[in-house]
């Protein structure tokens, strides 16, 4: 299951470990995620939340080092992927955002057809014929729950499927790619009640494949969805654990706060 | 699809096995190269005007120095030449323009933003920004053949006989109604410029906060204290910058002015009704024929000068307006 | 009169001094088409397209060569200008957006802009005309080709400033390369915006008469070589409306409908375009 974060040929793809050490990272100046240390267990979900602005989705985006693109934001620590560190300058961000896949807030599908938009990262990172490529892009809808939806009319615009379905695309644009880790940002915070119930029964099926982690700010989601639960505050990792013991018997005073409602 | 074939790979899309690629960077090199040195291309473009008409107005400007100024001399063949009346006639006919293009622009803006009812301001507001885009020479022809002889036979008697009955401006409004003239290209440069200068004032009302408006109105401001008290003074740069954008445009408008204003090199009364020359106008009637050297280098220095004035005024209006933004982001 | 009564006079007065400051720009607008259109008409005929301008004083004759040439002009100039303006507009969008290049560029872009398009005009004929000894065709299509750069290069960067961050993102979020993110995902995005932007700078070439003057020159007869003078309908409206003989002035008045119209039409094309688009 060792992997090396620059391209190979043939590797094996499966769900992997990811570990904070010694995490810290930077809006410019300020500190923004202080000494973050923990390991996210494979083929489990695992949910980051708290109340906003502490430091949850500035953590899920180091992960596939998305930061980069900003110059002010800065990471020190290591993170590592299959005990790989992924901040290692040396790493390919493009191979490394192939095994790190990533679903965002609202859902952007890209102006193209549905086909195009799943097999326009398939085939940035592989060679495929036409016939793999589409038997990938089915592959793809078939997990992401979209397919029976859309098989025929693979050639319409992305943008003219529903909100929930535009998730779910990106979501099948995500794995297509094959990805080791799924990461989503509050992926359901603009859908409604029907489509986010979808979400999260495609996630919980999709942890066998893929690790997952998911932000979000909604707490019945979390203990609905997720295995791990990791509960920050100010940039600070509070409180982290199996989502039931989180729940049901926290450890900590905050982490109670919170989640009984009393704040945040 | 083959339905065949996906049920026989079904399991190879399914396998874990992928055989990536690297991504190469050199397509993102060669593009982020070819993008950048590009808008260095138009940064470049403006240093090279400047430079290349110095360069071809050399002569010219060693011959005459800055006397060229305010010399009204221009006689090609004695090779005299100085800038006076031409500049006079873009000030000049600019300015008139300024002065009837403004109170009118604040006035269309005013009821694009506050008076129209809504459905009627988009084809409104379509139909003064098309104003903008019909061509200047169209402007220059209709109002050589059209306008300026009904400017000549009705609206100069009537300026004469009312404005030109005042003491001080009187003079301005004296003289023979040729039609033709300064006074006539002020116009026409008025109405070119009206839909710049609304777009600009109507793009700033709108963006004023509702609240301010809100709270002025309910003091029992009417419509007009409004506008006036509250939305200008707020938006003061930003309506300055769009007059200035439109003065930039009738310094630097070629066509429309050299059909109307007369050519002439000679002024010899201070009346508006007089014909004159531009730089603009100086420059598309001679410059094609004229002689190598201190013709054509003069004329260069013509253009130098119009692009230097043009482009202070240009500056002034980008930093008012820029400075707008940044208060609004505040 | 209290000041109640006072106050709303003024108010009164202003508003219906606002509606004048409308009906006055209206009017222009309408006397100006209601004219071309009008006396465009009675210039319009077959032989409009079929013969070439004619000496003064001829039985007939058209302004075949003028309109062949003005789209050769026009659309060499778009042609090379509008690449070029849309790699400089990427730049300043996807680039540029926060370093002083960027800032030098847009601000001094925004200048050329707005800048007289007959300095343009001395400046090609300073670098070009007067290295190569000789009025050509090609020097008319550099000229207009930089008038349609800064155009370009402002919509297209206003366009992409618009595409939302968040679609950037999720392209990376793939491993795309940045040169495939710009042109696969927000360029694609961005498209509608940046074609009303071609459109726009056609439109605004299409009766330009300045900048050819003393590059293109114009050109009694039909030539389509790019190294001599190419007759083009602005600068033949130019000669023949200023000219004292009267079918020659139809001549003139015929192509003034046709620019009009071209360019009015264009205009309203974009603007139709990129409504649509936006209501998508």
């Amino acid at each position: 299951m060792q992997q090396a974060i620059h391209p190979n040929q043939g590797v094996i793809s499966g769900p992997a470990q990811i570990a904070f050490r010694n995490f810290n990272f930077y809006y410019g100046q300020f500190l923004a995620l202080k000494n973050i240390n923990f390991e996210i267990e494979k083929q489990k979900v695992t949910a980051f939340i708290g109340p906003s602005g502490c430091g949850k989705s500035t953590l899920l985006r180091t992960i596939n080092r998305m930061y980069d693109l900003y110059p002010n934001q800065r990471a020190e620590g290591e993170i590592l992927l299959n005990s790989q560190n992924l901040l290692d300058p040396k790493v390919d961000v493009t191979t490394l955002r192939a095994r790190v896949g990533m679903v965002f807030q609202k859902p952007t599908p890209f102006p193209m057809s549905i086909f195009d938009n799943i097999a326009f990262g398939v085939s940035l990172h592989e060679n495929l014929s036409r016939a793999e490529l589409e038997e990938r892009v089915e592959w793809a809808l078939v997990k992401a729950a979209l397919w029976g939806e859309v098989k025929d009319k693979l050639n319409q615009s992305g943008m003219s499927l529903s909100g929930g379905q535009q998730q779910r695309l990106c979501i099948a644009r995500g794995i297509a790619v094959k990805p080791e880790v799924l990461l989503l940002d509050e992926p359901t915070s603009a859908l409604d009640p029907i489509s986010t119930s979808r979400i999260e029964e495609l996630v919980i099926e999709l942890k066998n494949d893929f690790t997952i982690v998911i932000v979000t700010h909604n707490m019945q989601q979390a203990a609905r969805i997720s295995d791990y639960t990791a509960y920050m505050y100010l940039g600070e990792l509070v409180e982290y654990g199996v989502t039931d013991e989180i729940f049901l018997r926290p450890k900590k005073k905050e982490t109670e706060d919170y989640i009984t409602g009393r704040f945040g | 699809m083959n339905t065949e074939a996906i049920g026989m790979n079904v399991s190879k899309a399914d396998s874990t096995l992928v055989t990536r690629k690297p991504v190469s960077r050199l397509g993102s090199v060669i593009f982020g190269g070819v993008s950048t040195s590009f808008a260095v291309l138009a940064l470049a473009l403006l240093a090279g005007i400047i430079v290349a008409l110095t360069v071809a107005a050399w002569p010219a400007i060693q011959a005459f120095g800055p006397g060229f100024l305010t010399s009204p001399d221009w006689n090609p063949p004695a090779e005299k030449f100085g800038a006076l009346i031409p500049v006079y006639g873009t000030l000049v006919s600019s300015i008139i323009a300024l002065v009837i293009a403004v109170p009118v622009s604040f006035g269309i803006a005013l009821f694009l933003t506050e008076l129209s009812p809504l459905w009627l301001r988009r084809p409104l507001g379509t139909a003064i920004e098309l104003l903008a885009a019909v061509p200047s020479i169209v402007f220059g022809m209709w109002g050589l053949l059209v306008f300026a002889p009904i400017f000549g036979q009705y609206i100069q008697p009537l300026l004469r006989a009312t404005l030109g009955e005042l003491p001080l401006v009187g003079a301005l409004f004296s003289g023979p109604s040729l039609g033709i003239g300064l006074l006539c290209a002020g116009v026409i440069l008025a109405v070119m410029i009206i839909p710049y200068i609304a777009s600009v004032m109507r793009d700033v009302f709108e963006v004023t906060p509702a609240m301010l408006k809100e709270s002025a109105y309910g003091l029992g401001c009417t419509t007009w204290e409004v506008m006036w008290r509250v939305v200008l003074p707020y938006t003061k740069n930003g309506v300055i910058g769009g007059v200035m954008l439109g003065l930039g445009r009738a310094l630097g408008e070629t066509m429309a002015v050299t059909f109307v204003i007369g050519n002439t090199n000679f002024l010899n009364s201070a009346s508006l009704f007089a014909p004159g020359n531009s730089i603009t106008s100086a420059l598309a009637n001679e410059f094609a024929e004229a002689e190598p050297g201190l013709h054509t280098a003069s004329l260069m220095e013509l253009g130098l000068i119009l692009f230097v004035i043009t482009l202070i005024v240009l500056i002034l209006s980008k930093l008012l307006l820029l400075r707008l933004s940044a208060n609004e982001g505040r | 009169m209290d000041l109640l009564a006072r106050r709303k006079l003024t108010n009164k007065v202003a508003l219906s001094l606002s509606l004048a400051a409308m009906a006055f720009g209206l009017f222009w607008l309408a006397w100006i088409l209601s004219t071309v259109i009008q006396l465009g008409i009675d210039g319009l005929s077959l032989s409009l397209f079929t013969e070439m301008t004619p000496p003064p004083g001829a039985e007939s004759g058209g302004l075949l060569n003028a309109i062949v040439g003005s789209l050769i002009l026009v659309g060499l100039g778009t042609l090379i200008g509008t690449p070029v303006g849309i790699l400089a507009g990427i730049y300043l969008a996807e680039y540029g957006r926060y370093t002083w290049l960027g800032r030098v560029t847009r601000f001094v872009n925004d200048l050329l802009l707005s800048a007289p398009s007959i300095v343009i005009g001395l400046f090609v004929y300073a670098v070009i005309v007067a290295t190569t000894g000789k009025f050509s065709a090609w020097s008319g299509v550099v000229a207009l080709a930089l008038l349609v750069l800064p155009i370009v290069i402002r919509t297209t960067e206003n366009m992409l400033a618009l595409v939302p961050g968040s679609l950037r993102e999720a392209a990376y979020a793939l491993g795309a390369p940045k040169h495939i993110v710009i042109t696969r995902v927000t360029l694609r995005a961005a498209r509608s915006g940046v074609v009303t932007g071609v459109l726009l700078a056609v439109a605004r070439i299409a009766g330009e008469t300045a900048p050819l003057l003393f590059t293109a020159l114009s050109n009694q007869f039909w030539s389509v070589d790019l190294n001599e003078p190419m007759a083009n309908l602005p600068v033949t409206i130019f000669k023949f409306a200023m000219s004292p003989f009267e079918d020659w002035q139809r001549l003139a008045w015929a192509g003034v409908l046709l620019i009009t119209l071209g360019v009015l039409g264009l205009n309203i094309i974009a603007r139709v375009l990129f409504r649509a688009e936006k209501l998508h």
